[in-house]
């Protein structure tokens, strides 16, 4: 029981980390390690920097 | 057998219960009904038209293929093509289209009674928002993500396109202007709203900084941080309330906090996104949904009664907080909630690249506006549990009902809503505010629902706080929207205006970022201000127009929609989306017909600017209202002339749309299908080998 709880916590919070975006520097140097593993991946707050700017260049919130 | 005979029962039981809650409503008179009834008649509605309506499109209309490979899986990039999880995707999509719209809407058309407000945005949406939503973000997965401005222009040629992006940048200047007006409104004369919303921008560029500077990238860290601050905010608000000094600091009337959110909006244009819009967009997401829940569950737990009669007198158009009568002007008061043309932005941008497979595309759009439509009902609740003298006294602009207090209490009270100066002095001291009168925008009456609904059910002692919070709730992403719609029109202009010179169109050169950032700010600073100074509280003006410009942005998504399912060889059934589709084209053409040659002054752009005009020239106007009386008449004939335009713009590309129909049909050539080729996923067996 307080297994199957735990399990159900952990995966309740991955899933708050990835709508929120907080896991998205994990995610992108898995991305980068799985398709473009001869190049070094950007740095957390490059990565990050460049994330914000290319979000917010479109329409992202509504009335 | 026996779970799908379990599952027939089930489903007819869900059709009894809606059909009794929502005969309850309609069938009842003279006595308050229990908030319930809404809730129950709501979640059945949706729960149906999803399971059968929005399936049936799903599987036999649209033919969504879980076969096929979507955008995020073939041209994942880790960035803004990710294949996701539903749920997460469903979380951002719906972030991306719930903002203050289905609050605010709702709220004002409470005028008419619950009853129409209630019926059109559970109608509304499942016949036509969630369609709309559902079907724009299939098109769009279907081209690669590709935004509603290019499938018009693809699908249907050029002019398309062009009407798409011209109505989108002149839908987000006035959606701007009105929800800065809301804002603006709120603030007035209370220090306690004004310190705190003024506190969110210094707690969204600490945020920003610790998410940049401090700890790169913890999202949820700082966040947290930056709610913890908020909430610190409102509490802080209501001590600098009590400072004899500090207090005039933030008491101030409409027009310099009208600056400040001009002045404000500039900068947040001009301001790199990580020192203000994005930690400013993650704190008002938490907040909003927050928020949202907490109101549900306290509507549940409380089971308020319905105050507010099923229909009030002011269905004839003669209603103090807008004029016009219930058709057109309940489907153009509520548009966001009912059916939003803004959603087609989102369901053709961000939210296809996200997709891992076709078939959460029902879920997701669909669902996604079922949920939005579901905050319209809490709303719309909020707003009716009031006594309606009550709801009247704080909506009714000045202009209509009078200066004084005892006036304004008189005329409401003459109109079978009874309010004593007393009842209103004592719930503006209980809600921590000087004075609750003639508060248009709907902004502060929402909050004196929800702090009476959250009262009850959390701590009455606390209804000062819970006003105060509620406001700061309604501010922070009523600015998160005036940032990110600045920012998105100054990008639009940009592009336009590089087609012009070149270099204009670069979204890096500072000279035209200042220019077209300039541009947009005055264009919707321009609105702000007029609604400021009207006498009549500048809402009734601004909202027929936004909701207007809401609608036909919604036509213009249908349009395409229904270009492309005609040019598939579906024509047999079109009617999904050309239905909601004619729906549009009749309240639009109607509501802007009325408002351009309506003789009644509360109506008519023109009968308006023509009245003050020979009140002017005969010299009876008091001194200051003459002062103001040119701008308000030359804005009145701008109105008009903006009505006009928007309506020409739809009935260009609805005559566009059957246009491309008419050639198909008759075997002539017209701009072939964009439709990606089918590609098989290779998700599914991925997942299945972990």
């Amino acid at each position: 029981m307080a297994k199957r709880l735990i399990a159900w916590l952990a995966h309740a919070w991955r899933n708050i980390r990835q709508l929120s975006g907080d896991d998205a520097y994990e995610r992108y140097l898995a991305h980068h390690a799985a398709r473009h593993a001869g190049s070094a991946p950007l740095s957390r707050r490059e990565f990050f920097h460049q994330h914000q700017q290319q979000k917010w260049s479109g329409i992202k919130r509504c009335c | 057998m026996n779970k799908k005979f379990l599952s027939v029962f089930v489903w007819i039981a869900i059709a009894l219960l809606g059909a009794a809650a929502l005969g309850g409503i309609a069938l009842n008179r003279g006595e308050s009904i229990n908030a319930m009834w809404l809730i129950t008649a709501a979640l059945c509605v949706y729960a149906i038209a999803y399971r059968f309506y929005a399936a049936w499109i799903a599987s036999k209309v649209l033919l969504v293929d879980p076969t096929r490979a979507t955008p995020a899986e073939r041209l994942d990039n880790g960035r803004d093509y990710v294949p996701s999880n539903r749920w997460i995707v469903f979380g951002h999509h719906f972030a991306a289209i719930a903002g203050p719209g289905p609050l605010v809407g709702p709220t004002l058309a409470a005028q008419f009674g619950y009853l129409p407000g209630t019926l059109w945005i559970l109608i509304g949406a499942v016949l036509g928002g969630c369609v709309q939503d559902m079907v724009t973000l299939f098109f769009s997965t279907r081209r690669n993500g590709k935004s509603l401005g290019q499938m018009a222009r693809d699908e249907l040629g050029a002019i398309g396109g062009i009407a798409a992006l011209i109505a989108t940048l002149f839908i987000m200047i006035i959606l701007i202007a009105v929800l800065g007006l809301v804002v603006v409104n709120a603030m007035k004369h209370s220090p306690w709203a004004t310190s705190t919303v003024a506190a969110t921008i210094p707690i969204a560029m600490l945020v920003g900084l610790y998410m940049r500077s401090i700890r790169p990238g913890r999202v949820l860290e700082g966040s947290l941080l930056g709610v913890v601050l908020l909430l610190l905010a409102v509490a802080g608000g209501g001590w600098i309330d009590h400072q004899p000094v500090l207090r005039e600091l933030f008491n101030h009337p409409g027009l310099p906090l009208a600056w400040a959110v001009i002045g404000y909006g500039f900068a947040a244009a001009i301001l790199p996104v990580w020192l203000l819009l994005a930690p400013r967009d993650y704190l008002s997401t938490y907040i909003k949904l927050g928020t949202v829940i907490l109101l549900a569950l306290a509507i549940i737990w409380l089971q308020p009664m319905i105050k507010m009669p099923a229909l009030t007198q002011f269905i004839d158009g003669t209603g103090p907080i807008f004029g016009g009568k219930l058709f057109p002007f309940v489907f153009i008061t509520i548009a966001c909630g009912a059916i939003s043309g803004f959603h087609a932005l989102i369901a053709s941008g961000t939210t296809p690249k996200l997709l891992s497979n076709e078939r959460d595309i029902r879920m997701i759009g669909y669902g996604g506006m079922a949920l939005e439509s579901f905050v319209a009902i809490m709303a719309m609740i909020a707003a009716t549990v009031l006594d309606p003298g009550i709801f009247f006294a704080i909506n009714s602009p000045a202009g209509v009902v009078g200066k004084e207090a005892a006036a304004a209490v008189a005329k409401i009270s003459s109109w079978g809503f009874p309010v004593t100066v007393e009842q209103m002095a004592l719930l503006a001291q209980q809600m921590g505010e000087t004075t609750l009168f003639a508060r248009t925008g709907g902004a502060p009456s929402l909050a004196v629902g929800m702090a009476s609904i959250l009262g009850s059910a959390f701590g009455e002692g606390m209804l000062a706080l819970w006003y105060h919070f509620a406001i700061m709730f309604e501010a922070i992403f009523i600015l998160t929207t005036l940032d990110a719609g600045t920012r998105v029109g100054r990008f639009m202009l940009q592009d336009i205006l590089g087609n012009i010179w070149p270099k204009l169109g670069e979204t890096s050169w500072y000279p035209s970022v200042l220019l077209s950032s300039a541009i947009v700010v005055a264009a919707w600073g321009y609105f702000l201000y007029i609604g400021v100074i009207d006498p009549n509280g500048g809402v009734n003006i601004l909202w027929p127009l936004f909701g207007i410009s809401n609608q036909i942005l919604a036509a213009i998504a249908l349009c395409v929609a229904t270009g492309i399912l005609v040019k598939c060889g579906k024509l047999r059934h079109a009617w999904i989306t050309a239905l909601p589709l004619a729906w549009l084209v009749i309240i639009t053409s109607s509501a802007v017909w009325e408002k351009i040659t309506s003789p009644d002054v509360r109506i008519g752009f023109l009968a308006a600017a023509n009245d003050l005009a020979s009140k002017l020239a005969a010299g009876t106007l008091p001194p200051e209202k003459a002062a103001v009386a040119p701008t308000l008449i030359f804005n009145q004939r701008l109105d008009a002339l903006l009505a006009l335009f928007f309506i020409c713009l739809l009935w260009l590309i609805v005559l566009d749309m059957l246009r491309v129909c008419a050639r198909h049909l008759n075997g002539k050539p017209v701009p072939p299908l964009s439709e990606v080729p089918h590609q098989v996923t290779r998700l599914e067996e991925a997942w299945q080998r972990d």
